[in-house]
């Protein structure tokens, strides 16, 4: 830790943490970053950029940081792009700088810098177009290796994370003197508060500076008032939080980093991250500011870096950036840095101030240090090649070109600053306007357009007593706006630091040739690798928005989003168009602030509590006995249940065969159940049902169609009248909550004087279907009290009583053409009923059968399922149903939209069934059907909905909808599937007992 | 008879889960089953109203997300402008019911037993709002929700109703049958972080 200083700064020389980075061991300590650490040892070569492959190095020390870009960890817990300055050291940590093969220091891709000429801004527009069919092949992916970040990781995550939702009066977010302040006036007046920040620990700009508040080393201060926030009940502060998206109506989200800083000694148990949903009252933004980088000819050579950064370095870590370092400003304040380095013992080269007349209250002391000061003068060039070696400076001439006065001064590192530029990314996420502010050339939040405020730095105050004074009185009228205090702010803490001084907006500094010219660059985004010449040339070129010179140039794109690109690029672009900065406007910022993991994101909603798995009561027995299960909506049901040595087939022919030739039960409990009670709910089910309900007996039931008020058919199922004025409701199960919407839409918006009452009992209810020949005799077995012959409970009735013991409800409906029995028990007592039932069939055969079987034997009968046979396009006559649609009421949904000229159409598709020639050929669902085999493209005159091997009939077996089919009965067509054309025969869509002669048994 | 059979909990698949779990600062625990019947009728309806009130021993709340608990020991949650969910010890279910619509007989109401519908798990402890917090949009906290508010929402992908029951604080979660195995291991699956070491 050659660059170390003996003492200072705020990390723990205690405790001494070993790392690899880029395959080299080194040494840091507790309270640093990855960075930081980097610097101590000497190392400012991290990584190489997305474009050109140049050395690249730590330009920042924070959030901001475009180039030092690093990919952490290996294996499963590997993560790429993280900011080196960001990342806090721990035992152990491993991490290499991306985009560099084999290595940043000896980069193969290097090459391509040497011919940048050929990459210009929007190269990839420009070249690769053609052969068309090299793109996928070829180009596309020899460009993503070369250009890119880090590498994602390929094995499934380790980790854990997960959401905490929380609401506030006062969200503050930024831990900085302004941010504290605010948090402290809240919090006192005693508001809920939440104060949200990035860092290990509160403070903000404080811990890289050397001031004092209320004589207190700053650091300290915030210390205590981070003590004073504890001791609030109502306040909570979250540190290692990033507040990255700013929605409407004031909901944020936040990424808290729980245990990254710990490594691989992160407690088990604990999640890796939290995804923060936060609803606050009022938010005010304490979010700083970020220096501007200034733009130079090879400006991104490792060993630059932002004024403030190197400050930071020196006074948070005790790390000097390096033997000797060169400041280039355009503002009083950077002084300050090369005024600590030298207070830590480090040396400065020199100052170069581009102004011609600085007056800048630190430069005596410098000058007396020994410090030469260059005004009126440029960086015009930096050499070296890992690591900037020296400097060319030049005094400006007339006109701002660099004049023949020139010199060269040996450094290692050079710290620049154009000024600072107020963090408004979250404001403008708020979709808060932003203005610009000529004096200092700063974009400044303007109109909110959301209940918040912005105080401190991030508002443009960049002195510490400002920050302080705005951040309490910020405080306090955020808290009185949420009802808490009268609005007054706490005495304001004192401070000793100097006001931030003169600043003089230079966007662009002269190199020894014309920018553009040459090889040096003068980066302006130093993630993306875009140049002050790129952006002339977009200008060039003809763009004149923002918005298209940031897509073509690729400016502000990055995983950075441009942070200490945008407003230099910006500038740029406004000189190349002869046009002032607020005339070429500003890109929106988006979320994320910094980039969010998809885990975080996901957090518990992975596995198995990614989506509820809806069971029954009868689910665990299903399980038990090997049940295969098929999604249904939400909800798992037992698809079939396979016998040791069955294949699928072979289980769902035998689950057939034992409900055509003996009895079968199925789990029947997901259909929906509505329960409709009052006195106009046979009006409701009239105007609901195609066909009437109010005609319907007590203790009869009726099939009915739904369809929506276009006429199409959306929901079936059967209705119980149960009482005069009670019905008992079924639907499909994947449209059960839906249709109870659909009930109360109407009751609510349309037929508000309708007395009925809708309420969903599915989940009151287990449903067992049994079904075949020996139905009855199982069932008489458990309801011994319970009339059963024909004449006693008839096709299409209902019965209540007693089934094994449990009260029921005896439907005699049957969805497989056979004698079936639907019993509903209240759930509770299902997997009881189930047992009872398996117990009391077992001498007759008795086998549970599964979704799959049901819709053979339903189609073998020729009974639609909703969603199968419909499609949102299919009315009731399209199915052949006519008879269900009533012709005596007046009105009912649908009904008007059969007068319309396209559903009355003789060529609509139709409802048919469809037999192969080749009784063994099933073909697969939704295959298209053509008149004639022939060259495609052919005309399409229908397709197959419902396809299966028959058991009953031998036979594969097939329902189709058809242009025009029911008129086609008999002829031939054609099947396409993908193995070629198969011959087939339009038939009746009823294959088994059409006469309905086995419902009985 | 239907009374002499014990129901099966739709939790029974996690009974040993429950049974064994320990956090800190937060219990949880399936509740015994109970009569439910979920009650209609036209808040305009003074008549209905008082029948209803009479028959239950406290008024039915009107105050919408509240519930309100009367001398005859039922719990009402309110569900909407016209709909509560009364609910009371288990053995009272078919009496309750048949008094409560011999009271209503002739108003326009709609009384439906959802007994079988539900399961309700009660989470309690000084972290029982922290475990909700993980997966509930709404402010729970004391300021915004207090004992006696009780609101229908998600709890992480469940629709659930949710009721502070007591300022421990204790919240009762009434989560329908199909969805109580999700929500019971989503729960658990949420405490595990204050696992003692």
């Amino acid at each position: 830790m050659r660059f170390r200083l003996k003492e200072g700064g705020r990390i723990d020389r205690t405790q001494r943490l070993r790392f690899t980075f880029n395959g080299q061991s080194y040494e840091g300590f507790a309270g640093d970053t990855l960075a930081s650490a980097l610097i101590a040892n000497g190392t400012h070569l991290t990584s190489r950029s997305f474009k050109y492959h140049r050395p690249r190095g730590i330009l920042t020390a924070g959030a901001e940081e475009p180039s030092a870009l690093v990919q952490l960890g290996e294996g499963a817990r590997t993560e790429p792009n993280l900011r080196a300055t960001q990342v806090e050291l721990y035992d152990g940590l491993t991490a290499t700088g991306v985009n560099a093969w084999p290595s940043a220091n000896c980069d193969f891709a290097a090459w391509t810098g040497r011919f940048a000429p050929l990459f210009p801004a929007g190269f990839y527009y420009k070249t690769f177009l053609w052969p068309a069919s090299f793109w996928k092949s070829l180009y596309e992916p020899v460009i993503r290796r070369m250009a890119g970040l880090g590498r994602a990781p390929e094995a499934p995550d380790p980790d854990s994370y997960d959401k905490m939702n929380v609401h506030c009066d006062v969200l503050v977010v930024g831990g900085g003197p302004a941010g504290i302040a605010a948090a402290l006036a809240a919090g006192e007046a005693g508001a809920r508060v939440l104060l949200v920040d990035e860092q290990a620990a509160l403070g903000g700009a404080l811990l890289g500076l050397r001031h004092h508040v209320d004589g207190a080393d700053g650091a300290a201060w915030a210390e205590a008032a981070a003590n004073r926030l504890a001791t609030m009940p109502e306040v909570r502060v979250l540190t290692r939080t990033t507040l990255f998206g700013y929605y409407d109506h004031n909901s944020l989200s936040a990424l808290e980093r729980r245990t990254d800083h710990l490594g691989p000694r992160a407690p088990a148990g604990t999640g890796r991250q939290r995804l923060w949903h936060i609803k606050a009252g009022r938010v005010v933004l304490a979010t700083g500011a970020h220096e501007r980088p200034l733009v130079f000819a090879d400006n991104d050579r490792p060993g630059v870096m932002l004024a403030s950064a190197a400050q930071r370095y020196v006074n948070h870590y005790a790390a000097l950036p390096g033997e000797r370092a060169v400041l280039f400003t355009n503002n009083d304040a950077a002084y300050e840095a090369a005024h600590d380095i030298v207070e830590a013992g480090g040396t400065v080269g020199a100052v170069v101030d581009c102004r011609p007349e600085p007056a800048a209250p630190l430069a005596p002391a410098l000058k007396q240090a020994g410090v030469p000061l260059h005004i009126g003068s440029v960086i015009a060039a930096t050499h070296g090649t890992k690591r900037v070696r020296s400097v060319t400076v030049a005094k400006l001439g007339e006109g701002g070109g660099p004049s023949s006065e020139q010199y060269r001064i040996y450094c290692d590192s050079v710290l620049a600053s154009g000024g600072w530029n107020p963090a408004v990314h979250l404001f403008s996420q708020s979709a808060g306007k932003l203005a610009f502010e000529e004096a200092r050339g700063i974009f400044l939040p303007g109109q909110a357009t959301q209940a918040v405020e912005v105080t401190g730095a991030a508002n443009g105050s960049f002195g510490l007593a400002g920050c302080l004074a705005e951040g309490a009185a910020a405080g306090a009228r955020a808290a009185q706006a949420a009802g808490f205090g009268d609005g007054t702010a706490p005495p304001i803490p004192s401070s000793d630091a100097p006001e931030p001084g003169a600043i003089t907006p230079y966007w662009l500094a002269p190199g020894q040739k014309p920018v553009g010219h040459g090889k040096a660059k003068h980066m302006v985004d130093h993630q993306d690798d875009v140049t002050a010449a790129d952006i002339r040339l977009a200008a060039r070129e003809g763009f004149r928005s923002v918005e298209h010179v940031k897509r073509y140039t690729t400016v502000g794109m990055g995983t950075d989003q441009g942070k200490t690109a945008n407003v230099n690029g910006l500038a740029i672009l406004a000189d190349a168009l002869g046009k002032t900065v607020p005339e070429v406007g500003f890109t929106t910022y988006r979320p994320p602030y910094t980039p969010v993991t998809f885990g975080a994101l996901a957090g518990r909603d992975t596995g198995p509590l990614m989506d509820p798995l809806r069971r029954t009561a009868m689910h665990e027995w299903h399980e038990a006995e090997g049940a295969v299960f098929e999604p249904v909506g939400q909800w798992h049901r037992p698809w079939w249940y396979p016998k040791p040595g069955e294949d699928n087939h072979a289980a769902v022919a035998r689950e057939c065969r034992a409900v055509r030739d003996a009895v079968g039960i199925l789990d029947a409990s997901t259909l929906g159940k509505i329960d409709i009670k009052g006195p106009d709910a046979a009006t409701l089910l009239d105007m609901i049902y195609t066909n009437a309900f109010s005609t319907l007996k007590v203790g009869r039931v009726r099939y009915g169609l739904m369809c929506g008020d276009d006429g199409m058919v959306f929901d079936d199922g059967t209705t119980a009248r149960l009482g005069e004025n009670h019905y008992l409701m079924t639907t499909t199960t994947g449209n059960a909550a839906h249709v109870l919407e659909w009930l109360e839409e109407w009751l609510q918006t349309e037929w508000p004087e309708l007395k009925v009452y809708c309420t969903s009992v599915t989940e009151q209810w287990a449903t067992v279907a049994l079904a075949g020949p020996k139905a009855r005799d199982v069932l008489a077995a458990l309801a011994p009290d319970m009339a059963l012959d024909t004449d006693s409970f008839p096709f299409m009735s209902v019965k209540e009583g007693t089934v094994a013991g449990v009260d029921a409800r005896v439907f005699r409906i049957s969805f497989t053409g056979e004698l079936s029995f639907e019993i509903n028990v209240p759930w509770h007592h299902g997997r009881h009923l189930w047992e009872a039932l398996m117990e009391a069939g077992a001498a007759h055969g008795i086998a549970p059968y599964g979704t799959e079987a049901m819709h053979v034997l339903r189609a073998e009968r020729g009974f639609i399922i909703v969603g199968q046979e419909t499609d949102g396009t299919t009315t009731p006559h399209d199915l052949g149903m006519d008879w269900i649609v009533s012709k005596k009421k007046p009105d009912f949904l649908g009904k008007r939209a059969w007068s319309r000229e396209d559903t009355r159409r003789d060529d609509r598709k139709q409802l048919v069934g469809i037999l192969t020639d080749d009784p063994g050929t099933v073909l697969p669902e939704g295959t298209q059907l053509v008149d004639r085999p022939g060259r495609p493209p052919l005309p399409m005159i229908g397709h197959v909905t419902s396809s299966y091997a028959s058991p009953a009939l031998g036979r594969s077996i097939a329902l189709a909808l058809v242009k025009g089919g029911r008129g086609r009965k008999g002829e031939t067509v054609h099947a396409a599937p993908e193995s070629g054309f198969v011959p087939c025969k339009i038939t009746e869509p009823v294959f088994y007992d059409s006469e309905g002669a086995k419902r009985d048994g | 008879m239907a009374e002499a059979l014990a129901p099966r909990s739709p939790l029974a698949a996690l009974a040993d889960a429950l049974a064994a779990v320990q956090a800190e600062g937060v219990t949880l625990a399936e509740q015994p089953a109970r009569a439910r019947l979920n009650l209609r009728l036209d808040p305009k309806d003074a008549e209905a109203l008082t029948a209803a009130g009479a028959v239950l021993g406290g008024s039915l709340p009107r105050t919408p997300n509240t519930a309100a608990t009367t001398v005859n020991g039922k719990t009402i949650l309110w569900l909407g402008p016209d709909e509560w969910l009364v609910t009371g010890p288990a053995a009272e279910d078919a009496a309750l019911e048949e008094t409560l619509r011999g009271r209503l007989e002739g108003r326009h109401h709609a009384l439906t037993d959802v007994s079988a519908m539900y399961a309700t798990l009660a989470l309690s402890g000084p972290r029982a709002r922290e475990v909700l917090m993980k997966g509930c949009r709404l402010d729970l906290h004391p300021r915004a929700f207090a004992p006696g508010a009780c609101v229908q929402t998600a709890l992480a992908r469940a629709n659930v109703i949710l009721h502070q029951a007591g300022d421990v604080p204790t919240y009762e979660i009434t989560v329908r049958n199909s969805f109580a195995h999700y929500l019971g291991t989503w729960l658990l699956d949420a405490m595990a972080e204050y696992r003692p070491a």
